[in-house]
């Protein structure tokens, strides 16, 4: 395993799935404190790194390194989210038969074992870290409100405060503006800024103005291998990312 | 803090249920040991004895909703745990009978005197023992159930296919069991039994104790049940039922839940079959039949998945159907069976107990029809 100062290091990743290379020996560098864009066409294997990353799919060959010590080839989704990587889905997902503080409670870093579990009671730290949460996401009046009522942008804003709860070094977000309209598009951009004040962040997204919107370095994937990286202005200057996304 | 823990779960209204089986638990026998046959509340034995076999089924259905409505694990073979815990009370019962049995061995039960056996097998060691029996109605069911679970939840085998392989463990068992050289007892199975404890199992105030042992643990299973899922750990538990991917990547192992409330839920079932025994007299493999599991799995279903109250009395209500139109109408009763799953899927998707918060909503929404 190598040493590296990156947050997040993936060399030579490659992912088969029946013979069709999903990941085609990918690298990719994540700095401490950064934010990054991920871009490309369907199929180009976005969502496959971040099950990569998180544990989901395990890669065929190459290295797959976090905070410069953990080999995330090697370890299963539960033990990766304690290492400090949080997973934001494309369609929120929140436990709909839990309210709203228990939603919340559930996501707290900390406690996870079954055993523990059983006779666990709320702490002061806990109790207050809920509190402070639950201004952040301005849903103190709606805490005993079930999931399940809440409305689609309050689960977006719910599960962001779970991510908070969970309190991750790297933040992975998939596609978190599809499905919404432009005004909600902006306010998610100034969301994510305002995390990756605190958090490495990197945000998987079709939407090229949310992309410019984010105003961060961006790699632009294809065919499972990265194809281009740089400020978005660069990368649509690329000959090569311009005939990817407009057919050839 | 076992007490603190024990009470968490209790709200008012399964205080009160919990008060109720025990009322039932105490009344019955008193009202058959000190009432005069003849009386108008007399209680007759054979309807103690029905009433103390629901009380086991009851606990049956809690154990299936441990782990079904509250955990997402579909168990289609929990018929098998609640065999084995009643085989371990079965071959306590055998080595009590002595040397009273037809061949009068003071060692061997009938059924090996028949089949020429000379010695003991070595698992039935221990058994003449009651509290070896007992701690046995527990492990035996957990063993199996940790086992499985242990391989099933690793594998991350869930829905349907964790079903058919529970169901397929309590086949093969059954035709185990089956065999005469398993060493207990066969197709014919265990009865004839004489004494638990030192009393006679045939004598009224046995079965009035066994009923009332039935009503308490009953009870206990409620308060135990209700503790786990009032738990934080409980929170957790629903959460793995509704979104399990979800919980793995908030950093939850989701194996050890799992596997805790299907062992708890085993030991549960094993209890209730211990309990069982004694009072209908009889133990064969026709008690691990798939069709058992699956009734189980029924009765749950119309009292009310997902609730404490509901599969106890879901499995009241079922049972006592069944009584009546098994000895009313015999050809009906499958098909009333049938009828009753289709009219619980369609109509009552949250059981009887979810009726009364169907009622509730449906005049809430009436109300504010009215008003707007």
């Amino acid at each position: 395993m190598r040493s590296t100062s990156a947050l997040l290091y993936l060399s030579g990743v490659t992912v088969s799935f029946d013979g069709f290379k999903a990941l085609n020996n990918l690298s990719l560098l994540v700095e401490p404190g950064e934010m990054r864009a991920i871009i490309g066409p369907n199929g180009a294997g976005k969502t496959t790194m971040m099950d990569v990353v998180t544990g989901k799919t395990r890669p065929d060959s190459g290295e797959v390194v976090f905070d410069g010590r953990a080999d995330l080839t090697k370890l299963d989704e539960a033990s990766i989210a304690t290492l400090g990587i949080g997973r934001k889905f494309q369609k929120p997902t929140v436990f709909e038969n839990h309210t709203v503080r228990d939603n919340l409670l559930l996501a707290l870093a900390g406690l996870r074992k079954w055993h523990r579990l059983l006779l666990a009671q709320p702490t002061k730290a806990e109790t207050d870290r809920l509190a402070e949460i639950l201004a952040i996401i301005r849903m103190e009046e709606r805490q005993h409100m079930l999931g399940a009522r809440l409305s689609h942008g309050q689960k977006q804003w719910l599960e962001i405060g779970m991510l908070l709860a969970q309190d991750p070094k790297l933040l992975l977000v998939d596609e978190p503006v599809a499905g919404m309209t432009d005004v909600e598009t902006e306010t998610t951009a100034q969301v994510l800024r305002e995390i990756n004040r605190t958090h490495s962040v990197v945000v998987v997204e079709h939407d090229m103005s949310f992309v410019r919107a984010l105003g961060v370095k961006v790699t632009v994937l294809h065919e499972g291998s990265m194809l281009a990286e740089g400020t978005l202005d660069q990368v649509s200057a690329d000959q090569r990312v311009v005939e990817v996304y407009l057919g050839r | 803090m076992i007490t603190r823990f024990l009470w968490q779960g209790m709200d008012r209204n399964l205080r009160l249920f919990v008060l109720l089986v025990l009322a039932v638990g105490i009344a019955l026998p008193l009202l058959n040991q000190l009432t005069p046959p003849g009386s108008a509340f007399h209680v007759p034995a054979w309807l103690m004895q029905l009433m103390g076999k629901y009380l086991c089924y009851a606990l049956l259905a809690l154990a299936v909703d441990l782990v079904w409505g509250f955990c997402g694990i579909l168990s289609l073979g929990h018929g098998a745990f609640f065999a084995l815990g009643g085989y371990c009370m079965g071959m306590y019962l055998m080595r009590q009978i002595g040397s009273r049995g037809v061949y009068g061995n003071p060692l061997l039960p009938d059924f090996m005197v028949f089949l020429n056996y000379k010695e003991l097998p070595w698992f039935w060691y221990g058994f003449n023992h009651f509290w070896f029996a007992m701690i046995m109605v527990v492990v035996v069911p957990s063993l199996l159930a940790l086992a499985l679970g242990w391989f099933a939840f690793r594998s991350r085998v869930t829905g349907v296919y964790l079903s058919i392989i529970t169901q397929a463990m309590t086949f093969a068992l059954m035709l185990a069991f089956f065999r005469n050289d398993m060493g207990l007892g066969g197709n014919n199975g265990m009865t004839d039994f004489k004494e638990i404890l030192g009393f006679s199992v045939q004598a009224d105030g046995t079965r009035a104790a066994l009923y009332f042992a039935s009503a308490l643990a009953l009870a206990l299973g409620l308060i135990v049940s209700a503790a786990v899922v009032g738990s934080r750990f409980g929170k957790a538990l629903t959460a793995v039922r509704d979104a399990e991917s979800r919980m793995r990547f908030l950093g939850y192992r989701v194996e050890g839940y799992k596997l805790f409330v299907f062992v708890l839920s085993a030991a549960m079932a094993g209890i209730a079959g211990a309990l069982y025994v004694p009072q209908v007299g009889i133990i064969n493999p026709s008690e691990f039949s798939p069709a058992n599991s699956i009734e189980a799995v029924l009765w749950v279903a119309v009292g009310g998945r997902g609730t404490l109250i509901g599969p106890v009395i879901g499995a009241f209500i079922v049972n006592f159907g069944k009584t009546w139109l098994t000895g009313a109408l015999p050809e009906v009763w499958l098909f009333a069976l049938g009828a009753l799953f289709i009219v619980v899927t369609l109509l009552l998707p949250k059981g009887v107990v979810g009726l009364w918060g169907q009622i509730k909503a449906r005049s809430q929404v009436r109300k504010a029809r009215a008003l707007a």
